[in-house]
């Protein structure tokens, strides 16, 4: 049984980088949906993201630029979606999945001339002696700079929503919006600011995975990530805490599955796979509720269009 | 869902300007449907690369489309359709999934010729041709058989179809042979292509005491994460070297282009029939990518002499007695694996870990 104990230190560690762009691009859609917009666009951001951030880190050899370079590429992205739904007032489910398929689209061609060109990584943290500590060394103190950065946004995002006069407006907007504008917020830009703030939380996502997590630009580089990153913001009934939690039960079931094979432990590991998004569905069942959905804090006006003449 | 849209839509507009370029020279036209990006480095990319060499053989005769990253399913059907019936004679789809619709099309167009890879269906105008990716494997288990020191051996499947099971077993027996305490464990991503968690899962073989990493999916993230941990890999597909120069010992590298320039000239001068093509190291389907200078010399002569071995026929990868992981003797003593038990492969030999997942 040691030995298996002995793996707890790498599966925590792995669990925390594999928690991490998912972090990013939920908490980034959490503001977002707070807000009553929901995009749906995340994957097609996180793509963008990506492959930007590894053009700019490839042409600059800083990995700091490329991460900058992915956050304003998804804020790009998001910026899109918001003239198009803020703006134009277009459906917004309709058009974030169109920011979907246009980010795939995008991404494969700027990636283009980037594919197969290897890069060095983000460097890991080593304080001598805390990073040396049994079990939970390399998991706490041997990450990444991205993955404390991903770490500290949830209770700065927990901190603006709930604990600052800008957060408390955006909430109201995201209630109800009609209220809000009668007395007299810009419902349209507060918006329009969450929307550009989700982006590039989503780039950062993807900057994460194409400079960091597998460092290389490949196509589809984010396999589906941005939508475990929308299911998330749903199981965690829009809670930042709630959403750090989900992310590592997320990340940490993908890990643990795959040792569980290549431990020869007999459980279907589609069964482990499938467990967080069914937890996700029961979710969205209880929510269709009308009282439940209050008791789990829904923005109320959540995808709604917001026509101030209306 | 979002690439099977976006491959539709860039298969439509390539579509829209091959059937705009009307042909003054009368060339055939011949059409390829890759399931992934060309770009991927491996295994569509491969299938490109015999693309272009008809394209350079037969440029003068023929003219050339292709339309990738089309998903296995109802959109494989209207994109090969679409190329039926936009003039192209001979039409080659380059995925296990893409059969059944191959074989719908084939039946709406009895003059249009197909060439379905790796597949086991076949009528009056689809042939079939596949690679025996098993006889490289044969040699990348024993190379890995000799370098490992921990004798954990780290596998990371895409899915459990008999192309992977047979890959395991050829690897794991050739393994044995030369280092019989050796063991293989078996992670599936249940994914072809999906950098992120290849590379998970090459991370939680080797914090499992993996030292050296083989893979049957599409992307070299398994590479990097190699090279940054000082192990041993080998590539998939193509020559992934580039990816982690010091970890990187060799690749089964896929080698469509003599294939499809022969099918392509056969096409074009009216020997073209339906037959089932499987070809190995001696039809110049497979090669090794070159070996890494660190390996031992002998490891290398050995390494030499087994693919030639294969090669002229004088060793097989699942040659008799082959034992299952119940020790039972599946194949006997003084024979081989029939092609069509390594076809239908899906049970693991000795030294495999846990059970193939059904």
């Amino acid at each position: 049984m040691s030995a298996e104990l002995a793996l707890l230190g790498p599966i925590l560690a792995a669990m925390l980088a594999a928690a991490t762009p998912l972090l990013f691009a939920a908490l980034g859609e959490l503001v977002v949906e707070k807000s009553g917009v929901l995009n749906l666009g995340v994957e097609g951001m996180m793509l963008v993201g990506a492959v930007c951030g590894f053009a700019v880190a490839v042409q600059t050899g800083s990995s700091t630029a490329g991460f900058v370079a992915g956050a304003a590429a998804g804020a790009g992205m998001a910026a899109l979606f918001g003239v198009l739904t803020l703006l134009l007032l277009a459906n917004q489910v309709a058009t974030g999945l169109a920011l979907t398929l246009f980010g795939v689209g995008l991404s494969a061609l700027i990636g283009q001339g980037f594919v197969g060109i290897p890069i060095a990584d983000v460097p890991e943290l080593y304080i001598p002696g805390l990073t040396d500590l049994p079990v939970i060394g390399k998991a706490l103190f041997g990450q990444d700079a991205l993955v404390y950065l991903a770490l500290a946004a949830v209770p700065a995002v927990h901190w603006f929503l709930y604990a600052t006069r800008k957060g408390l407006i955006l909430r109201a907007v995201g209630e109800n919006h009609a209220a809000a504008h009668a007395l007299g917020y810009k419902v349209i830009r507060i918006r329009f600011l969450a929307v550009l703030f989700g982006g590039a939380m989503s780039g950062m996502a993807g900057a994460y995975l194409s400079l960091d997590y597998t460092p290389m630009w490949a196509e589809g580089i984010s396999a589906g990530r941005g939508w475990i990153a929308l299911a998330l913001v749903v199981f965690a009934t829009w809670k930042p805490g709630r959403v750090l939690l989900g992310a590592w039960l997320f990340g940490g079931v993908t890990i643990a599955q795959l040792h569980v094979q290549g431990l020869g432990i007999d459980i279907p590991s589609q069964l482990l796979s499938m467990l967080p998004y069914l937890a996700t569905v029961i979710v969205l069942v209880v929510i269709s509720r009308d009282v439940a959905r209050i008791r789990l804090n829904a923005p109320a006006s959540l995808g709604k269009v917001f026509h101030p003449d209306a | 869902m979002g690439k099977a849209l976006m491959g539709l839509a860039t298969g439509a507009a390539m579509l829209a300007l091959g059937v705009g370029a009307a042909d003054a020279q009368e060339k055939m036209k011949v059409g390829f449907v890759y399931v992934g990006p060309i770009s991927d480095h491996g295994y569509s990319y491969q299938h490109d690369q015999g693309r272009l060499a008809v394209e350079k053989e037969l440029g003068d005769k023929v003219t050339t489309t292709f339309v990738e990253n089309v998903p296995e399913g109802a959109d494989a059907e209207r994109v090969i359709e679409q190329l039926a019936s936009s003039g192209h004679k001979l039409i080659f789809t380059t995925s296990f999934g893409f059969m059944n619709p191959t074989l719908k099309v084939a039946q709406r167009h009895p003059d249009v010729k197909f060439e379905h890879a790796t597949g086991y269906k076949r009528s009056a105008n689809v042939a079939t041709y596949s690679a025996r990716f098993y006889e490289a494997r044969t040699v990348i288990g024993q190379i890995a058989g000799k370098m490992t020191k921990s004798n954990i051996i780290g596998y990371i499947g895409s899915f459990p179809i008999p192309e992977v099971v047979s890959g395991i077993n050829a690897f794991t027996i050739a393994m044995r042979e030369v280092n019989p305490k050796a063991e293989v464990r078996v992670v599936w991503v249940n994914s072809w292509y999906d950098p992120g968690k290849e590379a998970e899962a090459a991370k939680a073989l080797i914090d499992q005491g993996a030292d050296v990493i083989s893979l049957h999916t599409d992307s070299p993230a398994a590479i990097q994460v190699a090279q940054e941990r000082g192990l041993w890999v080998f590539g998939q597909s193509s020559d992934m070297t580039r990816f982690g120069p010091k970890a990187h010992l060799t690749a089964i590298v896929d080698d469509w282009r003599e294939y499809y320039v022969n099918r392509v000239k056969a096409a074009l001068d009216g020997s073209w029939k339906s037959q089932d093509t499987w070809g190995g190291f001696k039809d110049h389907m497979l090669f090794l990518a070159p070996y890494n200078p660190a390996l031992p010399a002998d490891v290398v002569a050995a390494a030499e002499k087994t693919r030639t071995d294969i090669m002229e026929g004088k060793r097989h990868s699942f040659q008799g007695p082959v034992k299952d992981q119940s020790g039972k003797v599946v194949i006997a003593e003084g024979k081989q694996a029939t092609d069509e038990q390594i076809l239908k492969m899906d049970w693991y030999v000795e030294g495999v870990q846990g059970k193939v997942p059904k």
